[in-house]
């Protein structure tokens, strides 16, 4: 079926198509918008449709095999990421025309989003090492640029932009170095870079050791587990909201995606309890941390991205539990860290989307400042309430899902260590949930007037946490699509 | 249609309470006529379920959330207790609140956590299995927080935190314990009388474990001592949520989850083979006797109501930890005749604060001359609580010692005697103040406003259900009586 390759590559041609539309126009175009995205979600979807209906299929470039061609693979898996990508990118596209309210900012953000999101639908359908090192780079690149996109006239916040994306920039740029030096050592070792090729003739040793070392801590870098997480409470919370929510929800998954793929499929034999422990390890720090240090911000942005770190550690937890792969309890882990991704991908967009509301309707987003939300900007509240189950994990959401299935497979395969993270954790989430949770109760203080808020914008914080809440419904269909082209 | 009717029973609230969220804040009729609608289609669907139900139709809806775990919506006999009691009191708190929060602000939202914290009620009551039992206890915290917490005021904020700490810790101690329970026994269905037995005895240990992470876990709602810290706390909440709250909702989805636990998932004997329900019991009794004391010395009434309660919710569990068919249909009765008994209390707390400002006892001098209706339906509750005839509570007492003796547990008859002795000191100084003691306050009659003693929505409530009091005692020996269908219950427990 030509047609059915063919979604593979709209998938990426369109938004790359959409970044440079709106690089060249001069006014912005809303219709433009709706129809660059609507198409991206559309082929995405038609994509999906198809590996639903037919399994796991590879696409060659140009007709040409590898190890000479480039070559695309979708499996479940990638086409999972792809649709979170495709419906948080969606309501991103859509947030961003109301969100920047000068042409100047919106005229920035938008080649660089769509461009974000042409490298995102790259990296989860790249067959090779050394594509992946290329949408890697093009994602970080995209991603810090964002950071530095400000709505904002103050000089210091301005300021404050430009340095955290610096900082993430650098950081960046060390990971990037790291998985490419990793990747050198293989090519040179085998001469292959196809996946698929890679994983016939890899073999360990102590070369082979060195690159995976490399590729993973280049890795772990963008993906911000503990301790390398430093770089992202202050990237994350001083970017615009919308590219918060890009960030804290898409980019950081894109690279902890890759260390799932490769772990399980080219390093399996790498994998062991040993190394697993290493993952499980850093994940629990990484929870407890980031709980913790999400617990003492003042500022709502702030109090997110640690909640960022802390979920993330949640995600790491798959590789101690699922080590042992053909397990009943470690198919479960899988699934588990897998579905906990994706939930949060929603719930925490939805997070930022409302804290981008707040910053719009009270010119500010400290915690002990925001009473009266309840009453005067109803959607925005329900949606802080809802996407606030989902990363506490409380039933019903998908996140509470994603739960059941970490704890049964802890206590299951006789782990029960983790599971008391987990509960640990889940607890601290909710103390720190609900220290906004409180305040959005309070009575709206004296002298304070309240700027409106846009409905769309409350609606689209509004839908992203409702799909987060909809995954708590059922899990079926999400689970069975992560098990097509996989073999456990 | 029969796999359809735990559903729609489900939706009548859920969706009640959606729609309201959709309403503005001014569209009151259309919000009254929503929620008198949603609790008369419901009390009439739950109708049909009770003919059914007694002739062995089996309702059951059933949804896969992942492999091997399903949603299920089940309705047997004790969820038809429950179910029943729910939705009635829902009926009349609803008109209670209609009259009580005239005026004040975001009734909107007041009405639709409302309908939303029945609708988890719900679910819990016609949970079919400990993960869907689980979920909608977890729901519940969360619909009513908003109502704890409705006010917004620092009190109410106070409160609130409380209460999450209190029940959001439990509710993880109880995942905890649910989850290991699944993983050794399977999805445990509450479709018959349960029983552990088949795991194996190398397991004994670890259940035991199991049955106090989750008898923990559910105890916090329960209030069982020391468990207990957050209610008294609750109180700053409206006075139709204290009702719900103590009546219906949280105090009882704790107990109700502490039965199920015992008869449907380890099943009685079991349970007892494990020497699980003797230290039970003696958790019931020390909450009993600890309750009524710490009652004694409220000078608020509302936070005597509080302790109260705590000393009867554990009346239920004593009458499941007995072990016995006589006193488990003491203890399951006692969900319904707690329920109205303690519903008139707080309702009647509430008109005394609501219309006259009387929020303590020391006030009470001489106030039934004045809210006759009111003090008359206190009265009547009051004395079901401290159980005498002909009142409901007075046949959950007799059905508890006659259990008790009969199971050779005399010491059982010394608390209940005692407990009745404290209670009668905590509730008969306030009867007694109303009626004969000379008033000191000049508000007899000049700040009387309308025909009745208070507006008629909040008058009738209470009168219903002090009534209901009456008749579930004196008509305990006739059919579809609470008292009946407890004993349908029991004998289905105990397969004769």
């Amino acid at each position: 079926m030509p047609l059915a390759d063919q979604w593979m590559v709209w998938s990426i041609i369109i938004p790359l198509i959409g970044a440079a539309i709106f690089f060249l126009l001069k006014e912005r175009h809303h219709t433009i918008i709706v129809i660059i995205s609507l198409l991206t979600l559309l082929s995405t979807a038609g994509l999906a449709f198809n590996v639903w209906k037919t399994g796991s299929q590879f696409h060659y470039a140009g007709g040409w095999q590898p190890p000479l061609g480039i070559v695309l693979y979708a499996d479940g898996m990638s086409i999972l990421m792809m649709l979170m990508t495709a419906l948080v990118g969606l309501s991103i596209s859509l947030y961003a025309l109301r969100y920047f309210s000068d042409k100047r900012s919106l005229k920035f953000f938008l080649p660089l989003w769509f461009f974000l999101w042409a490298s995102l639908n790259a990296l989860f359908l790249s067959g090779d090492i050394f594509n992946i090192y290329v949408t890697l780079e093009l994602l970080s690149l995209s991603a810090v640029a964002l950071v530095t996109v400000s709505s904002q006239q103050d000089t210091s916040q301005r300021r404050d932009a430009v340095f955290a994306g610096m900082r993430y920039l650098l950081i960046s740029m060390i990971g990037s170095l790291c998985y490419l030096l990793g990747v050198a050592l293989l090519y040179a070792g085998y001469g292959v870079l196809d996946l698929k090729l890679l994983s016939e003739v890899i073999a360990p040793s102590p070369s082979v050791f060195a690159a995976i070392t490399f590729i993973t801590i280049g890795l772990l870098i963008k993906t911000a587990l503990f301790p390398l997480h430093f770089w992202l409470p202050p990237a994350h919370a001083n970017a615009p909201a919308p590219v918060s929510a890009v960030l804290s929800g898409l980019v950081v998954k894109a690279s902890f995606y890759l260390l799932v793929r490769l772990w399980f499929g080219v390093f399996s034999f790498a994998l062991s309890s040993e190394s697993g422990l290493f993952f499980g390890l850093l994940g629990a720090s990484g929870i407890l941390w980031g709980s913790f240090f999400a617990l003492r911000q003042k500022t709502i942005k702030m109090l997110i991205a640690y909640s960022t770190v802390a979920q993330i550690g949640y995600m790491f937890l798959l590789f101690p539990l699922a080590a042992d792969m053909p397990s009943l309890w470690g198919a479960m882990a899988m699934n588990a860290g897998i579905y906990h991704l994706i939930s949060h991908a929603f719930a925490k967009s939805s997070l930022f989307l409302c804290s981008g509301n707040i910053i719009l309707a009270f010119g500010h987003n400290r915690i002990d400042g925001i009473g009266g939300i309840a009453k005067h900007y109803p959607l925005t509240f329900s949606a802080l309430g809802l996407s606030g189950l989902g990363i506490i994990g409380l039933p019903i959401s998908g996140g509470f899902i994603a739960k059941w299935q970490f704890l049964t497979a802890s206590i299951g395969s006789g782990q029960w260590w983790w599971a008391v993270i987990i509960i640990t954790g889940s607890l601290m989430a909710a103390v720190y949930i609900y220290i906004i949770w409180s305040r959005i109760f309070a009575p709206l203080e004296n002298d304070i007037v309240l700027n409106p808020v846009p409905k769309s914008m409350e609606i689209l914080a509004l839908f992203l946490s409702l799909i987060s809440i909809f995954m708590g419904l059922t899990a079926e269909p999400v689970l069975q699509m992560l098990h097509i082209g996989r073999h456990f | 249609m029969d796999a359809l009717m735990p559903v729609l029973v489900f939706l009548t609230s859920l969706l009640t309470g959606i729609f309201i969220f959709l309403l503005g804040e001014e569209q009151r009729a259309i919000r009254t006529f929503l929620n008198i609608a949603g609790a008369t289609v419901k009390m009439v669907l739950v109708g049909i379920i009770i003919w059914g139900v007694f002739h062995e139709h089996s309702y059951e809806s059933r949804f896969t959330v992942i492999a091997g775990i399903d949603l299920v919506l089940r309705v047997d006999a004790l969820s038809v207790l429950f179910v029943t009691l729910s939705s009635i009191l829902w009926f009349l708190t609803t008109i209670y609140a209609i009259g009580y929060l005239e005026g004040s602000p975001n009734r909107s939202r007041f009405f639709g956590f409302f309908s939303l914290c029945v609708a988890s009620t719900m679910g819990i009551a016609m949970a079919g299995n400990l993960f869907t039992f689980f979920l909608f206890y977890e729901v519940l915290t969360l619909t009513t927080y908003p109502l704890v917490v409705h006010r917004g005021t620092e009190k109410a904020l106070k409160a609130g935190k409380t209460y999450l700490i209190y029940t959001l810790t439990g509710g993880a101690v109880l995942l905890f314990g649910v989850v290991w329970l699944y993983i050794l026994a399977g999805p445990t269905e509450f479709s018959q009388a349960g029983s552990l037995e088949h795991i194996g005895a190398e397991h004994y240990h670890l259940l035991k474990i199991i049955f106090v992470l989750l008898i923990a876990g559910l105890g916090v709602k329960a209030a069982l001592v020391p468990l207990h810290g957050w209610l008294p706390e609750a109180m700053v909440a409206p006075a139709p949520v204290s009702a719900l709250f103590h009546a219906v909702a949280v105090v009882k989805a704790g107990a109700f989850g502490i039965v199920r636990i015992i008869y449907n998932v380890y099943g009685i004997e079991f349970a007892s083979m494990l020497g699980l329900t003797t230290s039970l019991a003696a958790v019931a009794a020390i909450t009993i006797i600890y309750g009524s004391l710490k009652a004694l010395q409220q000078d608020d009434i509302k936070k005597r109501l509080a302790y109260s309660t705590v000393s009867q919710i554990a009346y239920i569990v004593l009458g499941i930890a007995i072990v016995g068919k006589i006193a488990t249909i003491g203890g399951i009765v006692h969900i319904v005749h707690q329920g109205i008994m303690k519903i008139t209390l707080f309702l009647c707390a509430g008109n005394l604060a609501e219309t006259l400002g009387l929020r303590s006892i020391n006030q009470i001098n001489g106030v039934g001359r004045r809210m006759p209706f009111t003090m008359a339906a206190f009265t009547v509750a009051a004395l079901g609580m401290i159980g005498i005839p002909p009142m409901a509570g007075f046949i959950t007492k007799w059905y508890l010692g006659i259990g008790a003796v009969q199971a050779g547990q005399t010491w059982v008859v010394a608390v209940l005697a005692s407990s009745s002795l404290l209670n009668a000191a905590y509730f008969l100084p306030i009867v007694y103040s109303a009626w004969f003691k000379e008033s000191s306050i000049s508000w007899l009659e000049n700040n009387r406003s309308g025909r009745f003693e208070t507006g008629l929505l909040l008058l009738l409530p209470p009168l219903v259900t002090a009534l209901l009091t009456i008749l579930a005692g004196l008509f305990a020996a006739s059919s579809f009586s609470p008292l009946d269908w407890a004993k349908l219950i029991a004998f289905r427990e105990y397969r004769e």
